[in-house]
């Protein structure tokens, strides 16, 4: 990234079909008080931002496999090159399918295992407290935040699952509220119970559950919060 | 093209009587096209005409100073302040949904939300009111599945969260489940948009997905029995596409910020034809229509087809004249197919060209003004007097009441929903205080203090018992749910599920039923603002219980005052509101589904004891007194403290239920102490410090307050007599694995 951002601004893209990009507007804007816009999905290149966050959603429908269609959109050439430069990208939900199908995360999200949509609260293990979109995020107890989606089972090679936890990539994982890793906390079968992952460089973050929707105590939760607090803390940082 | 020829037989052929015929012939002056027999039929259908039930609904209370829209637009406002409007609506989709549930279930969820985004409202809350037939025919698994994923599917796409409603199962919708869908939103008062085409000259735009031949005659279809040859109608039910529909969303409320639009209306139950015929009714005027600009998805459609069609994701809307660019730009940025396809005329006919002829020209306001209207005869049902008279020493006790406890908090109907609702993305837009489950839903409106309550309703067992009194007990039980979580009831919208009402105890069902909505919403203050009747289901001349369900909309003006239904601590006092004498097990639930007996009378209901218990609940949420509220229904007052206790699991930070000690208040019989039903009861939960304002203000206000016991950590619900005898006394985990496995049981 190029010159000083004094008011970091977020970008929050609108593929058609997203349906959670008010969600991290209205968390980043009105929760947290920092400057977010909308970048829309035919763009080519992304105005001046401090990071991109993916939102979820259904993304053209997701009639393919999700996130398939929005990883050809034009705006995430321009998203690519925002990340190969090291902007941060959060992707949630449909925002992680799309990583994953863009190439800028590894792995693929299958059909959960029971091959149904889950909505729920689920409880997150933070694997890994120090990256850019988890450092502020309590380790106390678990966070508590929704799943919702009918594809978050993280399948990956085990060559590529091995590196991904040895490189500290994994930054959360499904457990109980107690902080178990257990096989019936990990309601959607993912590999590893793996509920978010870091790219190589720690600049991208894709999950499966909402911290958008656990950003206010009033919501049920607030663990969420964090998630963002750490990213515009890590904007500060290298202002 | 040449089209059929047209006489009274093919009208006939169209569902129109001989007199209907006469009065198309008289309102056209010379026999109908082909295409205008068709027109006629849909919209003369019961489904678009309401011909048998108007008279009767003329009876809804539906006025009020908050109410901002009323029946008879695409869906019913109100006002809920701070310049904004809850717009709403309930709609069955029950016919297309047996037949091809998926589908059916889906379309009935995007016909829902366009109503309400078609008033510029953008859709911030689902409820579905679903009934199915006995867990155990062999059809019910595979309509459910079906159901509850077209209805998830559809929402959770489109981005509206479906944060409650109820499911209940029963053997009188074995032929004929009921699938009744819900939606709220929110616009500014002064850009509530309706169903108007005003001002002869501004264009016609047609928007959305293509035209093709799916749905036509859907709104025919949905007028008449079902038979053994029902499963051949599959064709007849439309295809949902919540992508595109999300997208006419963004579009439409993108638009609707200028003032380019001057109305607009969704292509629901039959297509084109009802949306421009009503839009131009409601304003005078006529519209001319060229067929040949409407976007098709198939080749070779004629006239008829393209009118009737019921292809989904369309909306018909008019612009001020010279802004069409600026409408038409829009739709293109959001790529949707956008034509103008006609403009608004002054001579009050809908006129239809297509390949250069006029295929269709029939005068707007008479086609909807002179739709028949009957008065058909009423009979009150043989199968009243005997099904009300009932001893309940008939029925002898079970010999271990935690055992039937646990049996009915482990039943379809009374046990947990999670297996349906987990399906159905609940929080997406982050508004949901409170989900499914309670006794109300509870969203916040951003921007504003407040939070709106939501809640569905229908005993339909007492609607069949005594279809006045069970009407009035739904629109009851509705506004004591909101009560329960401190709002105060602003609107009702209605599905009134019955059978045929041609025939005259059918009819007298349903008159019964809207005496008995009337007068409770009267009671209670609270006006109708929308709704829908389906009739006709039937299977084989088997009808349904008469279902008129209800989902009632209040408010919170402050969100904060929330109240939940689950006991959130040990060591809370709970008390009884209402009164404590022991109810009659007559016409319960645990009556049918433990001895197998349908019969006796709906439990009396005091209207002025309601709204008393509603303004004390509202008082004592308003002064935070209040740790937790739950109406006592369904299952009585054991099954009431079990769902309370369960509840407490799903909070944050806990993990089990919590525990409770109760002593019963007054016991004739325990098992009708226990699982009998009355009207007017809640149980409280106030911490030790409340109890003596609660009681106080309990006192002050006219409804009895019984201290029936507390929370507790002993991991169990003991329910004693008076002299400290147990008559349940089971651990909570073996009450939560009854009730959460209900539903798996059932469906895998």
């Amino acid at each position: 990234m190029s010159g000083r951002i004094t008011a970091a601004r977020i970008g929050v893209v609108v593929f058609p079909g997203s349906n959670c990009d008010h969600d991290a507007y209205h968390v980043v804007k009105h929760v947290l008080g920092s400057g977010a816009t909308f970048v829309w999905h035919k763009e080519t290149e992304l105005p001046p931002l401090a990071a991109v966050i993916l939102p979820g959603g259904f993304a053209y429908g997701d009639y393919l496999r999700a996130g398939a269609m929005a990883a050809r959109s034009p705006v995430m050439g321009a998203v690519r090159s925002f990340a190969a430069a090291g902007g941060p990208v959060l992707g949630i939900c449909n925002g992680f399918q799309v990583l994953v199908e863009s190439g800028l995360l590894p792995g693929a999200l299958l059909r959960n295992r029971g091959l149904k949509f889950i909505h729920q609260p689920v409880h997150l293990k933070v694997e890994n407290g120090t990256s850019r979109f988890t450092s502020r995020c309590r380790s106390d107890r678990p966070l508590r935040m929704p799943i919702s989606h009918a594809e978050g089972n993280y399948h990956a090679d085990e060559e590529t699952l091995n590196r991904l936890e040895g490189e500290g990539r994994v930054a959360f994982r499904y457990c109980d509220s107690r902080g178990r890793i257990t096989d019936e906390a990990n309601v959607n079968g993912s590999q590893r119970a793996i509920a978010g992952i870091l790219n190589e460089a720690g600049n991208v973050l894709g999950l499966m559950p909402h911290p958008d929707r656990a950003a206010e105590a009033e919501l049920g939760s607030d663990d969420g919060r964090a998630v963002f607090e750490s990213l515009l803390e890590s904007l500060e940082g290298r202002g | 093209m040449t089209e059929p020829l047209v006489n009274t037989q093919v009208a006939a052929e169209h569902g129109l009587t001989g007199a209907e015929y006469d009065r198309a012939c008289r309102i056209v002056g010379r026999t109908p096209t082909w295409t205008e027999l068709g027109i006629f039929s849909v919209m003369w259908s019961e489904h678009c005409s309401y011909k048998s039930s108007r008279v009767f609904l003329a009876e809804f209370p539906t006025q009020a100073p908050w109410v901002v829209q009323g029946p008879g637009e695409n869906a019913g406002a109100v006002d809920i302040g701070d310049g904004l409007a809850a717009v709403f609506k309930m709609e069955s989709h029950n016919h297309p949904s047996f037949i091809e549930p998926y589908q059916g279930a889906a379309t009935g969820v995007g016909g829902i939300l366009r109503d309400v985004f078609t008033m510029g409202a953008r859709p911030i809350a689902s409820l579905d009111s679903l009934r199915f037939g006995e867990p155990t025919h062999p059809r019910t698994p595979y309509l459910v599945s079906g159901v509850v994923k077209g209805i998830g599917d559809y929402g959770n796409s489109f981005g509206c969260p479906t944060v409650g409603g109820e499911t209940s199962f029963h053997p009188c919708y074995n032929g004929n489940i009921l699938v009744n869908a819900f939606t709220l939103g929110i616009a500014p008062i002064d850009k509530i948009f309706r169903g108007k085409a005003a001002g002869p000259g501004n264009p016609v735009i047609y928007v959305g997905s293509k035209t093709g031949r799916d749905g036509i005659h859907g709104a025919t279809m949905a007028s008449e029995e079902f038979d053994a040859t029902s499963e051949e109608r599959r064709p007849t039910v439309q295809v949902g596409d919540p992508f595109t529909e999300k997208l006419l969303l963004e579009a439409c409320l993108e638009l609707m910020k200028s003032d380019a639009i001057v109305g607009i209306q969704d292509m629901g139950a039959a297509g084109l034809t009802s949306s421009s015929f009503e839009m131009a009714a409601r304003a005078g005027t006529g519209v001319r229509l060229d067929l040949d600009r409407v976007p098709l998805r198939e080749t070779g459609m004629t006239a008829y087809e393209i009118m009737l069609s019921e292809s989904q994701e369309r909306m018909l809307l008019v612009a001020a004249a010279g802004r069409e660019a600026e409408a038409l730009a829009v739709f293109r940025k959001w790529d949707l197919d956008a034509e103008v396809v006609g403009e608004v005329t002054d001579d009050g006919c809908v006129t239809v060209h297509h390949h250069g002829e006029v295929v269709a020209r029939i005068p707007a306001r008479p086609l909807a003004d002179e739709a028949p209207r009957y008065e058909r005869p009423c009979q009150e049902p043989a199968y009243l007097a005997a099904a009300r008279a009932f001893d309940p020493a008939s029925v002898p006790a079970p010999p271990s009441l935690s055992r039937t406890l646990l049996d009915l908090i482990g039943s379809p109907n009374l046990g947990s929903k999670a297996w349906i609702t987990r399906q159905y993305d609940q929080t997406v837009r982050t508004n949901t205080l409170a989900g499914p489950g309670g006794d109300a839903a509870v969203v916040r409106v951003k921007g504003t203090t407040r939070a709106l309550a939501l809640t569905a309703d229908c005993n339909q067992r007492w609607c069949y018992l005594d279809p006045r009194l069970g009407a009035a007990h739904a629109i009851a039980e509705a506004a004591r749910n909101l009560a329960c979580v401190g709002a105060r009831p602003l609107g009702v919208t209605d599905c009134l599920n019955f059978g045929n009402p041609e025939r005259p105890e059918i009819l007298w069902q349903f008159r019964e039923a809207v005496r008995g909505i009337s007068e409770a919403c009267r009671a209670l203050d609270v006006p109708v603002v929308s709704g829908n009747v389906s009739f006709y289901n039937e299977t084989e001349g088997r009808a349904i219980y008469p279902t008129p369900t209800v989902a009632m909309v209040g408010l919170l003006a402050d969100a904060t005052l929330r109240v939940g239904a689950a006991f959130p601590e040990p060591a809370l006092d709970l008390f009884l509101l209402g009164p404590a004498a022991e109810p009659s097990i007559a016409a319960s639930e645990y009556l049918f589904r433990i001895h197998g007996v349908e019969a006796g009378a709906p439990p009396p209901l005091d209207l002025a004891a309601e709204k008393r218990l509603g303004e004390l609940l509202r008082a004592l949420a308003g002064q935070r007194l209040l740790a937790a509220a739950h109406d006592v229904s369904d299952g009585g007052l054991a099954v009431a403290l079990a769902e309370s206790c369960l509840l407490a699991a799903e909070l944050p930070g806990h993990e089990k239920p919590v525990g409770a000690t109760i002593v019963l208040p007054s016991v004739q019989r325990a098992d009708a102490a226990l699982f009998g039903e009355a009207a007017g009861r809640a149980i409280v939960a106030v911490t030790h410090g409340a109890a003596a304002p609660v009681q106080a203000a309990a006192a002050a206000a006219g409804v009895a307050c019984t201290r029936l016991g507390a929370t507790d950590h002993s991991g169990r619900l003991r329910i004693e007599g008076k002299r400290g005898e147990a008559i349940v006394d089971l651990a909570m985990d073996q009450i939560q694995r009854a009730w959460s496995g209900a539903l798996p049981g059932l469906l895998g």
